[in-house]
C-alpha cells in the first residue's frame, strides 16, 4: 500500500519537473497512475479478508510517529478509492490538454498528492496522522478546484469550499480531543479503550457528524458542493464526488462504530432524520438545475443523504440490540457507497467528455448528442439508469436493501420510533422516485432530442482513454447490479468488524438475494434481466419472422405541425417546472415577468437555496460587522498599539495573580 | 424448478398476454353502456393490434436506437411483471426473482424508457408527455410502495405470493388498514394506467394528454407492442389489486393443475368486476388539471400512510 502511495507521489514529482510536457504527463504519468490504482484496489481486496495489520512510520514530529493500520473498514474504502482513481486517472490521460489555467504538470502533482492523501486518511491510525492527511486532502483538492483560477466565480467557489472544509476540520479536531478522554493518547487504539462518561460521547458524536458532514455535504453544510463541482475540471469533480465524499462516510463509521463502541438510539434517530432531509432537499434541488455538473452535485448531496440515513438506521438497530437488522442497514449503506462511487464517477466523467466536445455546461444548449457521441451516450445511459434506481442495475440493489431494513423496524421497542419509521420509508421512496425524474431530465436533455445549438453537429466522441474509463465504470455498475450476493459476502467482513455480525447466507443462493428468508423478501437481478432480455429477443424474433419488416424513415409527425424547431423541445427549466411548482416552499424563486406591453418580452426565473440566505448570509454579515468593529480599534498608530499591549499585560497580571 | 411449475408459469404468462387486451375491450364496452352509446366489439383491441402489425412502420429520421428499442424493453418488462404477479397461482418458479419492491422498480424501468423514447425525437409533444408522465410517476410511486408496505407488514413479507398466502388462505380476518390501502391503491392505479381523473385514454386533445403524447411518434409494430404492453400493465395492476385485497381463488402452489384450472375462470370473473368498477369510476369523474394531480396522489399517499399507522396502532 505504502509503495503505491510513494509511487503516486513520485509520479506527481515527475510531473512538476516537466510542467509543460503534456505528452509525457498524459501518455505516461496518468496511465501509470491508473495502474498503481488498480494495484491498490487489488491489495485492498486482499486486505478485506485478512487480519488487521499495523505499522508505525517514523515520520512527522519527534515523539509523534505516524501510526498506520489497515482493517476491513479501511480496506473497503481503499478499494473504492483504488477503483475510482483508476478510472479517473485513465480518463485524465485523455482529458487534460493545454489550457490557459494551471499547467498540466502542476495539475498532475496536485492530483497525485490528493489521491495519496486520501489513501493516508483511510490508513491513519492516530488523530495526528489523520488530521495531517485530512488537511492535505482538503488543500490539494482546493488547488484542483481552482485549476481555472482566472475566473472570479471559480475562485469564489474554491474559497467557499476551503472555508467549509476548515470549519469541518476544526470540529473533527475537537472531536478527537474529546475522544482521547484525559489520557493524552491520540492513537485510535488508545481511544478505543477509553470509556467516556456523561454527555461526552454525545458531544464527540455530534462533533464528528458536523465535521464529517461538512465534507460529505450534509444539510446545512452542503452549500459548497453545487459551487465547487461545476468549477473543478471534470475528472476532479468525479474524484471528489465519487471518492472524497466517501472518506467522510469512512470517518463517521470509524468514529461511531469503532471508536465510540455503542451508539445511543437518539443519535441514530437524529442522523436518520438529517439524512432523509438531506436526500430530499438534494434531489428536489437537482430537478431545477440547468447546469449539468451542478445537477450532478445536488444529486451527490441526495446520495450522501441516503447513505447517512442508512447509517442512522444501523445505529438505531444497534442501540436496540438488533444486530441482524443493523447488518442489513449497514450492508445497504456500504453497498450504496460503492454504487455511488461507480455511477457518479461515470456520470461526472461523461459530462467531462460532453464539455470537451461541445464547450457547453448549460443544459439549455445541449441535446441530441447520442448521434455524435454514441460511446459516451451508451455509458451514460447505464449510469443514468443506475442512479435512477432501476432494476437490474446497482442503484436499485442498495435502495431495495434499505427499504427492506425500514420494513423490519416494527420490532423496535419504542413505539413512537416505530410510528415514524414508516414515514421515513415513504420519504425514501419519494426520493427514489424524484431521482428517476432527475435522471430522465439529465439524459433526455443532454443526449436525446434535437441539438439546441448548430455547433453541436460538430461534437466528436471521446478518445480511447476516456472510452476505456467510461466503459469500465459502466461495466462496474452492471456487475454490482447483477451480483449482489457476491458483493454482500465481501461486505460482510466490514459488517463483522463494525457490528460483530454478518448478513451472509440467510437462505438465499448465489442467484437469489434474500437477506432474512426467501419467503420474506427476495430479489434476483440476473433472473429479472434474463427474463426481460429473453422476452425482448423472442418478441424481436417473432416480429421479424412473421412481420413483413417494412420500415420507412421520415420526418417526425408531431400531430402534423409543420414547423418544428429545436427550441420547441422542453428546456431544462421547462422539464423541472412541475417539481418547482410542487416543492415551491423549498426554493427561493426570483422571477422576471414581462409586462403586457413589452416590445421585447423577457421571462427569467432564478432559483436560489433558502439555506444560503437563511443561514450563511447572516453569518457572513455578522463576521463582516465584527471585522469592521475590530477594524475600528486598529488605528495604525504605534502609540495606540503600545497602549493595547500594556492593557493586555495588566489584565493578564491581574488574572494570573 | 419442476416441469409442472414451469408449465404453470408459462400458462400464467399466456393467460396474461391473451386476457390483457380483452380487459381493455371489456372496460370500453362498459364505458359505452354507461354513456348510452353502442359499444364497439369486445375484440376490438385484438383487431387493433393485428392491424398495427400489418402496417408499415415509420420512424422519424433523427430517432436513436433508444427509440426503436423501447417498445421491446417496455413489453419485456411488463411480461416479466406478469410472470411475477400471482394472478393464477402462488409459488411459481419465477416469483422469487422479484418481490413487491422490485416489481415497482420494474414498472419504473418501463416508464423511464418510455419517457426517454418520447424525448428522443425532440418534438414539443413528446417532451411534454415525458415530463408529465414522470411527474405523475414520481407522485404515484411512493404511494404505491406505501400500499405494498402496509400489506407486507401484515404478512411480514414483501414477496407477493407470501402476501397472498397470508391474506387469502387463513381464517377471514378484517384488516382495517387494508381498507385505507385499498382506496389508495385504486387511486394510484388510475394514475399509473393513464385512466380518467389523471389522463384520458380516449383523448387526442394535445394539451391534456399524457400517455398518448409520449407515444405519438410510434407507428405499426412499435405502437402495437406499446399498446399491448399498456394493456398488460393494466392487467398487472388489476392482478396486484386482486392479490392484495381479494386474494380468494388463487391456486396455492404451482403443481395442482385442477386448482390452476379453477383459478382461471375465477380470475376472469374478478377482472370483469374490476373492469366494471373502473368504468364506473371513470364515468363518475372528470379529468382534472395536471396540477391537481399532486393533491389527488398526495391523498392516496396519505391514505396509504394512514393504513400503515392503523396497522401499527391496532396491530392488524
Amino acid at each position: 500500500m505504502l509503495i503505491v502511495v510513494a509511487a503516486w507521489l513520485a509520479l506527481g514529482l515527475i510531473g512538476i519537473a516537466r510542467p509543460r510536457d503534456l505528452s509525457l504527463i498524459a501518455r505516461a504519468l496518468f496511465p501509470a497512475s491508473a495502474l498503481m490504482s488498480l494495484v491498490l484496489a487489488a491489495l485492498a481486496l486482499a486486505a478485506l479478508g485478512a487480519a488487521p495489520q499495523t505499522l508505525v512510520l517514523p515520520l512527522g514530529l519527534p515523539d509523534l510517529p505516524f501510526h498506520l493500520r489497515i482493517d476491513a473498514l479501511s480496506a473497503f474504502f481503499l478499494f473504492v478509492l483504488g477503483c475510482g482513481s483508476a478510472a479517473v486517472s485513465c480518463f485524465s490521460a485523455g482529458y487534460f490538454r493545454s489550457s490557459a489555467g494551471t499547467s498540466p504538470g502542476l495539475v498532475c502533482v496536485q492530483y497525485h498528492v490528493f489521491v495519496a492523501a486520501m489513501a493516508l486518511v483511510l490508513l491513519a491510525d492516530d488523530a495526528y496522522a489523520f488530521m495531517v492527511a485530512w488537511e492535505t486532502m482538503a488543500l490539494s483538492s482546493f488547488f484542483l478546484v481552482i485549476t481555472d483560477h482566472r475566473l472570479a466565480e471559480i475562485r469564489r467557489a474554491g474559497f467557499l469550499y476551503l472555508l467549509i472544509a476548515h470549519v469541518g476540520a476544526i470540529a473533527i479536531l475537537l472531536c478527537f480531543g474529546v475522544l482521547q478522554g484525559s489520557t493524552g493518547d491520540y492513537t485510535f487504539g488508545g481511544m478505543r479503550t477509553v470509556t467516556l462518561a456523561g454527555a461526552w460521547p454525545a458531544v464527540a458524536y455530534f462533533l464528528a457528524l458536523f465535521g464529517f458532514g461538512a465534507k460529505a455535504g450534509l444539510l446545512p453544510l452542503h452549500v459548497w458542493l453545487p459551487e465547487a463541482h461545476p468549477a473543478a475540471p471534470s475528472p476532479v469533480s468525479a474524484l471528489m464526488s465519487g471518492v472524497m465524499i466517501k472518506t467522510a462516510i469512512y470517518g463517521m463509521l470509524r468514529i461511531t462504530f469503532d471508536l465510540l463502541h455503542q451508539p445511543v438510539w437518539w443519535w441514530g434517530a437524529v442522523t436518520l432524520a438529517l439524512g432523509l432531509l438531506t436526500a430530499l432537499y438534494g434531489v428536489v434541488f437537482a430537478t431545477v438545475q440547468t447546469d449539468m455538473k451542478r445537477l450532478l452535485a445536488w444529486s451527490s448531496i441526495e446520495n450522501v443523504g441516503i447513505i447517512v440515513s442508512g447509517m442512522g438506521l444501523a445505529m438505531l438497530f444497534t442501540a436496540y440490540g438488533k444486530p441482524v437488522f443493523a447488518t442489513i442497514a449497514m450492508t445497504a449503506l456500504l453497498y450504496h457507497t460503492l454504487n455511488h462511487a461507480a455511477f457518479k464517477t461515470l456520470l461526472f466523467l461523461a459530462t467531462g467528455s460532453v464539455l470537451h466536445a461541445t464547450r457547453q455546461r448549460s443544459l439549455g444548449r445541449l441535446g441530441g448528442l447520442i448521434h455524435h457521441m454514441p460511446w459516451v451516450a451508451g455509458a451514460a445511459l447505464v449510469g443514468t439508469l443506475a442512479l435512477a434506481g432501476l432494476p437490474p442495475l446497482n442503484g436499485f440493489v442498495s435502495e431495495w436493501l434499505l427499504l427492506q431494513a425500514f420494513l423490519f423496524t416494527p420490532s423496535l421497542p419504542q413505539s413512537f420510533v416505530n410510528m415514524l419509521v414508516p414515514l421515513a420509508a415513504g420519504a425514501l421512496a419519494l426520493v427514489a422516485a424524484v431521482s428517476a425524474y432527475v435522471m430522465v431530465k439529465f439524459y433526455g436533455v443532454v443526449f436525446l432530442g434535437q441539438p439546441r445549438e448548430p455547433e453541436l453537429a460538430h461534437a466528436h466522441d471521446a478518445g480511447a482513454y476516456e472510452r476505456t474509463a467510461l466503459c469500465a465504470l459502466a461495466l462496474g455498475c452492471v456487475a454490482l447490479g447483477l451480483l449482489p450476493v457476491q458483493v454482500i459476502s465481501a461486505l460482510d467482513r466490514v459488517n463483522g468488524l463494525l457490528l460483530g455480525s454478518t448478513a451472509g447466507g440467510h437462505g438465499g443462493s448465489w442467484l437469489l438475494l434474500a437477506p432474512i428468508d426467501p419467503d420474506r423478501a427476495s430479489y434476483s437481478p440476473i433472473v429479472v434481466l434474463l427474463v426481460v432480455v429473453a422476452v425482448l429477443l423472442l418478441t424481436l424474433q417473432i416480429v421479424h419472422r412473421y412481420y413483413h419488416g417494412r420500415l420507412r424513415v421520415g420526418p417526425a409527425w408531431d400531430c402534423g405541425f409543420p414547423l418544428q424547431t429545436a427550441r420547441m423541445q422542453d428546456t431544462a427549466e421547462g422539464f423541472g417546472q412541475p417539481i418547482r411548482q410542487v416543492f415551491e416552499p423549498f426554493f427561493r424563486i426570483e422571477r422576471v415577468l414581462p409586462g403586457p406591453d413589452d416590445a421585447a418580452p423577457r421571462y427569467a426565473v432564478k432559483v436560489g437555496d433558502r439555506i444560503w440566505f437563511a443561514v450563511y448570509e447572516p453569518i457572513a454579515r455578522a463576521v463582516d460587522a465584527t471585522a469592521r468593529f475590530v477594524g475600528r480599534i486598529q488605528q495604525g498608530r504605534i502609540a495606540a498599539y503600545l497602549i493595547y499591549s500594556f492593557l493586555t499585560l495588566l489584565a493578564l497580571l491581574f488574572l494570573a495573580r | 424448478m419442476t416441469l409442472t411449475g414451469t408449465l404453470s408459469q408459462l400458462l400464467q404468462l399466456a393467460v396474461a398476454l391473451l386476457v390483457a387486451p380483452l380487459l381493455v375491450g371489456w372496460i370500453n364496452q362498459c364505458r359505452a353502456w354507461l354513456t348510452n352509446r353502442s359499444a364497439p366489439p369486445l375484440t376490438l383491441p385484438y383487431r387493433t393490434i393485428v392491424k398495427l402489425f400489418h402496417k408499415d412502420a415509420i420512424v422519424a429520421s433523427n430517432a436513436s436506437p433508444i427509440f426503436r428499442l423501447t417498445p421491446y424493453v417496455v413489453f419485456g418488462a411488463q411480461c416479466c411483471a406478469a410472470l411475477i404477479v400471482p394472478s393464477l397461482a402462488t409459488d411459481l418458479p419465477f416469483a422469487t426473482a422479484a418481490d413487491a419492491i422490485a416489481l415497482v422498480g420494474l414498472f419504473a424501468l418501463a416508464r423511464v424508457f418510455l419517457a426517454l423514447a418520447a424525448m428522443d425525437i425532440g418534438t414539443a409533444f413528446g417532451s411534454l408527455g415525458a415530463r408529465r408522465e414522470m411527474f405523475v410517476g414520481f407522485l404515484a410511486e411512493p404511494a404505491l410502495l406505501m400500499v405494498l408496505f402496509t400489506a407486507s407488514l401484515i404478512s411480514g413479507s414483501t414477496s407477493l405470493p407470501t402476501i397472498v398466502e397470508t391474506l387469502g388462505h387463513r381464517d377471514l380476518v378484517i384488516y382495517p388498514s387494508l381498507a385505507f390501502a385499498g382506496v389508495a391503491f385504486t387511486m394510484v392505479s388510475l394514475a399509473e394506467n393513464a385512466r380518467v381523473p389523471i389522463d384520458n385514454p380516449a383523448t387526442h386533445l394535445e394539451l391534456t394528454m399524457i400517455h398518448e403524447a409520449m407515444v405519438l411518434e410510434y407507428s405499426a409494430r412499435h405502437l402495437a407492442l406499446i399498446e399491448w404492453a399498456a394493456a398488460l400493465k393494466l392487467f398487472n395492476y388489476s392482478c396486484i389489486g386482486l392479490a392484495l385485497f381479494v386474494p380468494f381463488g388463487i391456486a396455492l402452489g404451482s403443481n395442482d393443475w385442477l386448482a390452476i384450472a379453477a383459478a382461471t375462470p375465477v380470475l376472469l370473473v374478478k377482472l370483469a368486476g374490476g373492469g366494471l368498477g373502473l368504468a364506473l369510476i371513470e364515468m363518475g369523474s372528470a379529468k382534472m388539471r395536471i396540477f391537481r394531480a399532486p393533491e389527488f396522489l398526495g391523498t392516496a399517499f396519505l391514505l396509504a400512510v394512514l393504513g400503515m399507522l392503523v396497522n401499527r396502532l391496532l396491530g392488524a
